[in-house]
């Protein structure tokens, strides 16, 4: 075999693979979208006055965020149809990455309005506002700020945990590497075009949430310019 | 087939593939341990080529995902002549992956001790030695310990992975049960439950119980 990396080898898988990203970047976004909304809903239930949801909510976050999401997907796609419920690996994939990453969404959104100041409900009880007018107009425009460079981390968590879905054959960037890599008993080229992409994609992601944060905890007074 | 005579059944396999699991977790915790602190430091450095190295090796395995960094070690390497075993390449990814983001964890733990911490120990006429290991290392550890407590916890999640690269683990086992018996629910359900009980009835209060006792060593009291 030869050694070395070979690159007219990956100039040639070059088009695939970038289709195959194509397929990642779909799965990260659709799989953030759905984590948003479920983190809305434990959110809810964590803030409920009832103490019994409040109880079973916070069991049902903790075990969702205290099992790999591996095996979750293992258990999505392969429990599922037993109960006669038949979902394709896309939907599957995309289910379990919403409600793992919407545990850890609902823990920023929690952070998020737990650091608008108390003062400020006072405020609004004070001027006899309602509680949906206090939350419209005070309580979230100022929760917002904070929450953004938490929700923008879990975004580039999730695009580098979508290679998990090739585990249940989702046809994202991995799948389609290692698929390329058994065909032609090459892995070198494919998983380090892998790598390279996540880098080129990930790292002016994650900076770019940095600078946010940075921007949010200077306007919050935290640190100075 | 009732879930007791599951367990009957295939409870030994599922406890033998904990038993790995709780190894890898124990190995790659230990080396993550070690690379944090190193790169921590590292990117602490005032010389700017090792500042530089410190960087790029956090950006690179924070920037990529840890799946392909697992395949990468142990299908790749093996081309440039390093054959790794599975559990070795599967502990040495875990270790560089996790330690990239301790490493960060550190670098914040000692930026985060108060300067005139290190201003008066100078003033004390102390020794370098001396004032890392007296003054610093002590107040750095109720600073890290918490994120870092996490960090483990997303550890023990993430060995689930090395059932992946063929290390007979938990994840393992019952990924070969379930293509046998087809009773899936049984299997990974109980796997699950295996996981979160090691999170949250040994894990998480051993890591709890650490940052106790590093409270109480700087005077912070019970937390």
């Amino acid at each position: 075999m030869e050694m070395g990396f070979k690159w007219d080898f990956a100039y040639e898988i070059l088009p695939q693979m970038l289709w195959a990203t194509l397929n990642t970047i779909i799965a990260a976004g659709v799989g953030y979208a759905i984590a948003l909304v479920v983190g809305l809903f434990f959110l809810l239930g964590q803030r409920t006055p009832s103490k019994i949801i409040n109880g079973i909510n916070r069991e049902i976050v903790e075990f969702i965020r205290s099992t790999p999401l591996l095996i979750q997907l293992f258990f999505v796609y392969f429990v599922l149809p037993q109960f006669g419920i038949k979902l394709s690996a896309w939907v599957c994939g995309m289910i379990t990455i919403g409600l793992h990453f919407g545990t850890y969404l609902s823990e920023v959104y929690r952070g998020a309005l737990e650091g608008v100041s108390k003062a400020q409900w006072e405020a609004c009880r004070a001027l006899n506002f309602s509680t949906a007018y206090t939350y419209r107009r005070i309580v979230l425009p100022q929760a917002f700020p904070i929450a953004i460079p938490g929700m923008g981390n879990y975004l580039v968590g999730i695009f580098k945990d979508t290679p998990l879905l090739s585990t249940i054959g989702v046809a994202e960037l991995f799948h389609a590497a290692t698929a390329v890599g058994g065909y032609n008993y090459r892995y070198l080229e494919p998983y380090t075009m892998v790598g390279i992409i996540f880098l080129i994609l990930s790292v002016p992601a994650a900076m770019w949430v940095r600078k946010l944060e940075r921007k949010v905890n200077v306007a919050q007074g935290k640190i100075k310019q | 087939m009732s879930y007791f005579s599951f367990l009957a059944e295939h409870g030994m396999t599922l406890i033998l593939g904990t038993v790995t699991t709780i190894k890898v977790l124990i190995c790659s915790m230990v080396l993550y341990v070690i690379i944090s602190m190193i790169f921590g430091l590292m990117r602490l450095s005032k010389n700017l080529i090792i500042q530089g190295i410190a960087t790029v090796y956090i950006e690179f395995f924070r920037g990529t995902s840890l799946l392909v960094q697992l395949f990468w070690v142990y299908y790749v390497l093996p081309f440039f002549g390093i054959s790794l075993e599975a559990f070795v390449a599967g502990v040495v990814a875990l270790g560089l992956n996790f330690g990239a983001y301790g490493a960060e964890i550190v670098r914040g733990g000692i930026l985060a001790v108060p300067k005139g911490q290190w201003e008066a120990a100078h003033a004390l006429n102390f020794s370098p030695a001396k004032r890392i290991k007296r003054i610093i290392i002590p107040q750095i550890f109720p600073i890290i310990l918490p994120p870092a407590a996490n960090l483990t916890v997303e550890l023990l999640k993430a060995t689930a992975l090395v059932a992946l690269v063929t290390v007979v683990d938990l994840t393992f086992e019952a990924k070969q049960i379930n293509s046998i018996t087809w009773l899936s629910a049984q299997c990974f359900g109980t796997a699950l439950l295996i996981y979160y009980i090691m999170a949250r009835l040994a894990l998480v209060p051993f890591l709890r119980w650490l940052e106790v006792l590093a409270a109480k060593k700087v005077g912070r009291g019970s937390l």
